[in-house]
């Protein structure tokens, strides 16, 4: 006789229970940053929608924002640490490549021995995550996940870039997913195109940076080290006009397709909450969507700027924040970015 | 199949669009970024629109080589084959 090998057992469905935000402490005005960009508040206005964004200061890590925003959304949920059995981070920002953000999280939050680790899907990392949160739910293997899309992008900027690092901010944000009675996340539309790898990326690998180092110590010629114009530190640089054209009408079908997947119209919405990489790029999406006027959209970014993985969880908190009235309603939510990689899903609001 | 006149003002229709910019402006010899100020992002709402209207293929790397209108014009015209 063969023994039969127990399985979890699955739930009916899953949805977003809560949502916590945290904001870098700084406010970085345009005129703050146009200088070394030979730039001024009206251009970055026009061309990217961005009135400020907010950074968090060398005190301020990427760590403590991502506590404050998971355990804010943990509070909302009515739960503690303890009933927390899963933790997942999405960041491109970790100071450590290990071990994870996720680990230390799970140890801030109180949820040990919960498993934890970090994904790297940049932009779209916050759906990524609400992809496996929802899996790990219906799935039985999980009963409270965390997802958290935390960045502290100012570590990894380039004063004098104007590609993209003018837009960029700092903050996480974080859900709670847990098992619902009713379906609360759709099914995801989520994909890579890695043969545009270099269209978003670090201007260079950690191992040129420590290859200079070594070079400088051995030859006693430090000047690449001192010398600002080197650049050395790896940060963010993007292709803009080539994301900007990916990003609207190649997004905005993977948009449509996510609805068509949750058999919800647009009309049905309550918000759409795309990524928050430039307003216009929000714009333009909104018109090929065909969005009506009754749904709101996400417009974090004037304040806060291009968080990365934490922009979408951070818009779902400022429209909810703003019209309570949208909690239960249904949004439609999608991330973007280097990879390259893309997200979306419909999700009911907490 | 257009010829490079229906494209030029096909084109000009695009442009008025997505700037506002009054459609007899829109000449061969105006480069888009200095005379017409159309940034590359708005240049690339352009080329995506261009590319419905007159059933054509212009990639990514193509577009910061088309600085006149009318090198717009010409690829276009010969995109169509």
């Amino acid at each position: 006789m063969t023994t039969t090998l127990k399985q979890y057992e699955p739930v009916a469905g899953s949805r977003i229970l809560s949502v916590g935000a945290a904001r870098g402490n700084l406010v970085v005005t345009n005129e703050d940053i146009a200088g070394p960009i030979d730039s001024s508040d009206e251009w970055i206005q026009k061309r990217t929608g961005i009135v400020t964004r907010r950074r968090a200061d060398r005190d301020l890590s990427l760590l403590d924002l991502t506590t404050q925003a998971a355990q804010e959304a943990i509070d909302k949920a009515g739960l503690t640490g303890a009933d927390i059995d899963a933790v997942i981070v999405s960041t491109v920002t970790s100071p450590y490549a290990t071990p994870s953000a996720a680990a230390a999280l799970a140890h801030n939050i109180g949820a040990t021995p919960a498993p934890a680790f970090d994904i790297s899907a940049a932009c779209a990392g916050y759906c990524y995550g609400v992809a496996q949160a929802d899996a790990l739910v219906r799935s039985g293997m999980a009963k409270h996940v965390v997802v958290v899309g935390a960045e502290k992008l100012s570590d990894f900027i380039d004063e004098t870039d104007r590609s993209i690092s003018f837009i960029l901010g700092d903050g996480a944000g974080a859900v709670v997913v847990g098992a619902s009675e009713e379906a609360g996340i759709s099914p995801s539309v989520w994909g890579s195109d890695g043969e545009r790898w270099e269209t978003v990326s670090m201007t260079r690998s950690m191992l040129d940076l420590r290859d200079a180092v070594e070079t400088a110590r051995r030859t006693g010629d430090t000047s690449a080290l001192t010398d600002p114009e080197s650049k050395l530190w790896p940060t963010l640089h993007q292709d803009g006009p080539s994301v900007f054209r990916w990003a609207v009408w190649s997004m905005a079908k993977v948009a449509q397709e996510a609805l068509d997947k949750a058999g919800v119209r647009a009309e049905d919405l309550a918000a759409f909450l795309p990524h928050q990489a430039n307003e216009r790029i929000i714009d333009e999406m909104a018109k090929q969507l065909k969005l009506p006027d009754t749904v709101t959209i996400g417009r974090d970014i004037k304040e806060t700027g291009n968080t990365s993985a934490a922009s979408i969880p951070l818009a779902m908190h400022r429209v909810l924040q703003e019209d309570p009235s949208l909690s239960g309603g249904l949004a439609l939510q999608i991330g973007f970015g280097a990879g390259l990689v893309y997200g979306a899903q419909v999700v009911r609001l907490p | 199949m257009a010829n490079k006149e229906e494209i030029l003002a096909g084109l000009a229709e695009i442009v008025n669009e997505e700037t506002g910019l009054e459609s007899e402006e829109v000449q061969l010899d105006k480069s888009f970024t200095d005379d017409l100020d159309i940034d590359s992002i708005s240049m690339m709402t352009i080329v995506v629109n261009a590319e419905e209207k007159f059933d054509v293929k212009i990639p990514d790397e193509e577009v910061k080589n088309l600085k006149t209108v009318n090198d717009a014009v010409e690829f276009i015209a010969n995109a169509q084959g």
